[in-house]
């Protein structure tokens, strides 16, 4: 996958989670690695994410996926979005 | 000390997850209720929200009585099951069932309640017992 690519999943995520999020923090000053939990986000924000993701990207997450820490930042949903894409 | 019970609580705005059925539909539903937990929400359709909420907020005091946070969660694994009094209980199924039993929490208990735009459950677990230990 292309920086490009990658950089465009990740503008993404940042969309959705704007969308979806209902984080205490604005969005567009989280790092990468920043916890999401910590800015805000609940479970059932994350339930949404989720759904939007799978939305967005035409995938669908496993039940082995479904854990606290695949959604706990940008970088860990770009990574589960990047394994869930064919090719 | 280790507690012979562990409590797990939740609360739900129930106008959120309104808002989830009416953005995922039908996926929103699938991915996180079972059979009968929709049948039972969507019977009373101006109460299918609340009704959802406040079993949402059952799965997730579940999830924090038995100390699941780190596991994969699939959240129909996670029941609230209604009897004809109007009873609620918590069953568990699938993997989720076994790794409770293989932790020693024998039990669930639930309460669910809600007012206005809020839900919220308490659940109580049957955690090992000290002689178990």
């Amino acid at each position: 996958m292309s920086p490009q690519e990658t950089a465009q999943i990740g503008d993404t995520i940042r969309r959705i989670l704007k969308e979806h999020g209902r984080l205490a923090r604005d969005v567009d000053t989280l790092l990468g690695d920043s916890d999401l939990y910590q800015a805000g986000m609940t479970s059932h924000a994350s339930v949404n994410i989720m759904l939007a993701l799978e939305g967005e990207f035409d995938v669908e997450f496993p039940d082995h996926m479904l854990t606290r820490a695949v959604f706990s930042s940008i970088d860990a949903m770009l990574a589960a979005v990047q394994d869930l894409l064919p090719g | 000390m280790i507690a012979p019970f562990h409590v797990g609580i939740d609360l739900v705005q129930v106008s959120r997850i309104a808002e989830s059925l009416e953005c995922f539909g039908e996926r929103f539903l699938r991915r996180i209720f079972t059979e009968d937990e929709i049948a039972y929400a969507c019977a009373e359709p101006t109460r299918t929200a609340e009704r959802l909420a406040a079993r949402f907020a059952a799965k997730e005091a579940t999830i924090k009585a038995l100390r699941l946070a780190g596991h994969p969660i699939n959240w129909r694994d996670i029941e609230v099951r209604r009897a004809i009094t109007g009873d609620c209980a918590m069953e568990l199924h699938g993997a989720l069932s076994e790794l409770a039993a293989s932790e020693g929490h024998r039990q669930l208990a639930v309460s669910m309640s809600h007012e206005g735009d809020y839900a919220t459950a308490v659940v109580i677990a049957s955690g090992p017992s000290i002689k178990d230990l």
